[in-house]
């Protein structure tokens, strides 16, 4: 029974940074219907600039609440910028052409993030861990150490972060005049832009604001597993599977299906095979698309002619 | 609408009966394979191995290229998945011809049976690539789009996860994450069989495209719920492009295995599938000819960094580049120009006089 509710702690802390990532997936999909593969490096590059700065901090002799305020905050900025890029360079000038075609162009930008990336002079192909001071500090335990079970500062912080964020995200989507223009965007696009709402600007919004979750949990990966350049392959679909297991375009589904994610894979990990775990969240993403394409809270939209 | 959309149909696109008769053509194809046999020998004889070895690669790129073409180019159906058929094809014919090679002696009735096994064993790669194309096919071309690639792509990570944790099936050593090392090499007969499957394919596809259930496949991609409702069995011949497409990227893998001699799981994953996509698009998707042109640009195209490589020192990272490169190429084909090089244009528009003709309603 400890084993199994520590296993479910390490799920729930791993599956909230799964979220965080998907909330982009899902929030893009919601307004372009297009699978940002982008998105996934996005978070890799949180994770790049994150290592750099914990780098610098520790190697200024900073303290680890100043370090990590560094850390995430300077990665959000850089990823924020980036995902605004990325959008107005690369998927703007798409906007009326068939999905496909951006679909396409998105692999090439993720491929073009991932392959930069990996150049030595920028990162290197080999991953590289956060320095010592910083994990050491994440990966303390807190609480009673009587029941065996050990609960990180991470854990306590992936989740508290996550919940947080999504908590912003759904007061932006429900209670602000963005969000309701973005929701009006997600509903029908065209008619959004008859009733005068600037779609360009929710469109960069959307991704300015899905890139900076992203580049938190970049961060959070890059502390508790170290920073790759290849990370965003993984996790990223692993997260873009949470959201089409949630419903993509859904937000509170997207919570749901990263702490699914999370916990079956961490599950199959500790009780059936490490070996094989990453092969279950694909396992998922078929077996969902074959019984119900929509997910658990998505909306079913009828193909029209 | 899942197709990369230029105009309308054009009109030479309306099949008419093929002026050349089947039984010569089907004769012509037969001339061309036996006369490749004393081509290969030439090769080999007088051209530097270096050079044929580049050669023989670009026969297998032109087939998994021109495979997945009649998935997307032709059918319009985006799917991510083509390297692991190549997996499964390069793994059928690596392991049986691991096992069971035949010595090859210098001459006479020994060598008619190498060179049967040799075709037996890629075919049967095919085979079994083309029945996993039936199983994955069936459930996932219910989806559309983007959805359809995010599947196939899912099924390929599995199945590189299934090899990778597979030491053995049954006495058959599979090698597991480390790969499967010392599949023969067929140094001397590697062009002819590459470059003869190869024709097989084009010429495969070429008649499909031209016939009249070609034109099923291409309705499917214009517009698949017209396609439906003018009685075409959507269904059926989605299933069709993908099994024909995955039984010839099993082809192309068994001949990548036994021009290397291992076989590595990682290389056949999503990054190998999207570089056969890129082949696709850059060529100009549904062109056949296009489609060939750019998978024999695109893999000549490391070897021309290496030169880069040579000239600039060992910590030139050639491979980063090359995908830098490719990606590159992706995006700004996407805005610049999304048909591709040519488009669905092809190299030798033979058929445009007969086209008019159908056209015009006299054909």
């Amino acid at each position: 029974m400890g084993q199994f509710a520590q296993q479910l702690i390490v799920g729930l802390s791993v599956g909230a940074t799964y979220a965080l990532i998907a909330l982009g997936y899902t929030m893009v999909y919601g307004v372009l219907r297009l699978i940002n593969f982008a998105h996934g490096d996005v978070y890799m590059v949180g994770a790049v600039v994150g290592f750099y700065l914990a780098r610098f901090a520790v190697g200024a002799g900073w303290g680890v609440a100043a370090s990590l305020l560094l850390i995430f905050g300077g990665a959000i900025v850089v990823c924020v910028v980036l995902g605004f890029l990325i959008e107005f360079l690369a998927y703007r000038p798409l906007r009326n052409r068939p999905r496909i075609v951006v679909l396409i162009t998105a692999i090439g930008v993720s491929l073009l993030l991932e392959n930069t990336a990996q150049l030595q002079w920028v990162f290197g192909a080999q991953p590289q861990k956060y320095p010592t001071a910083i994990q050491l500090a994440l990966n303390a335990r807190i609480g009673s150490a009587a029941s065996g079970i050990v609960v990180t500062r991470l854990d306590v912080l992936s989740l508290g972060l996550s919940l947080a964020l999504m908590g912003a995200l759904s007061w932006i989507v429900l209670r602000t005049r963005t969000g309701l223009a973005l929701r009006a965007v997600s509903y029908r696009f065209d008619t959004a832009m008859l009733m005068g709402i600037n779609t360009n600007r929710i469109i960069s919004f959307t991704f300015m604001f899905g890139s900076g979750l992203a580049a938190v949990a970049g961060c959070m990966d890059g502390i508790r597993y170290n920073a790759d350049p290849l990370m965003g392959i993984q996790y990223g679909l692993k997260a873009f599977i949470a959201a089409v297991l949630g419903g993509i375009g859904s937000i509170p589904g997207a919570l749901l299906g990263a702490l699914l994610i999370g916990i079956t894979e961490t599950m199959v990990k500790a009780y059936v095979s490490s070996s094989w775990a990453d092969a279950v969240a694909f396992l998922v993403l078929v077996l969902i698309l074959l019984i119900k394409p929509s997910g658990l809270f998505g909306r079913h939209e009828p193909e029209k002619v | 609408m899942n197709a990369i959309t230029e105009h309308a149909t054009p009109a030479r696109f309306i099949a008419i009966r093929p002026r050349v008769p089947a039984w010569i053509a089907n004769l012509a194809l037969a001339g061309l394979l036996v006369g490749l046999w004393p081509i290969n020998r030439l090769l080999v004889d007088q051209i530097d191995p270096y050079f044929l070895l580049i050669a023989t690669t670009i026969g297998v790129s032109v087939i998994l290229a021109t495979s997945l073409n009649l998935v997307i180019g032709i059918s319009g159906q985006f799917s991510l998945g083509h390297a692991a058929f190549m997996a499964i094809g390069a793994y059928t014919t690596g392991i049986i011809l691991r096992h069971y090679k035949i010595v090859e002696p210098a001459h006479g009735a020994f060598q008619l049976a190498a060179a049967g096994e040799f075709a037996g064993a890629i075919l049967l790669g095919a085979l079994f690539a083309a029945i996993a194309g039936l199983f994955i096919g069936i459930p996932t071309l219910r989806l559309r789009g983007d959805y359809l690639a995010i599947a196939t792509l899912g099924f390929g990570e599995i199945l590189f996860v299934a090899i990778n944790n597979t030491e053995n099936i049954g006495p058959f050593m599979v090698g597991g994450s480390s790969g499967l090392y010392g599949v023969p090499i067929y140094r001397d007969t590697r062009f002819f069989w590459v470059w003869g499957f190869a024709i097989v394919c084009i010429v495969c596809t070429w008649r499909i495209v031209y016939s009249s259930r070609g034109k099923a496949f291409l309705a499917l991609r214009e517009d698949e719920i017209a396609a439906a409702a003018m009685g075409v069995d959507t269904t059926w011949y989605k299933v069709a492009a993908f099994v024909i497409g995955a039984f010839f990227a099993g082809i192309a893998g068994g001949l990548a295995s036994v021009i290397s001699g291992n076989l590595d799981p990682g290389s056949y994953r999503f990054i190998k599938s999207v570089e056969i996509v890129v082949m696709v698009v850059l060529g100009g998707s549904g062109s056949i000819t296009g489609v060939i042109l750019a998978a024999a640009l695109l893999t000549m195209l490391p070897e021309g960094l290496r030169f880069l490589k040579e000239a600039t020192g060992p910590a030139f990272p050639a491979d980063q580049l090359r995908m830098i490169i490719y990606s590159l190429t992706l995006i700004l084909l996407m805005i610049l120009r999304p048909t591709g090089l040519l488009g669905r244009r092809e190299l030798f528009p033979m058929r445009r006089r007969f086209a008019r003709t159908a056209a015009g309603g006299t054909a």
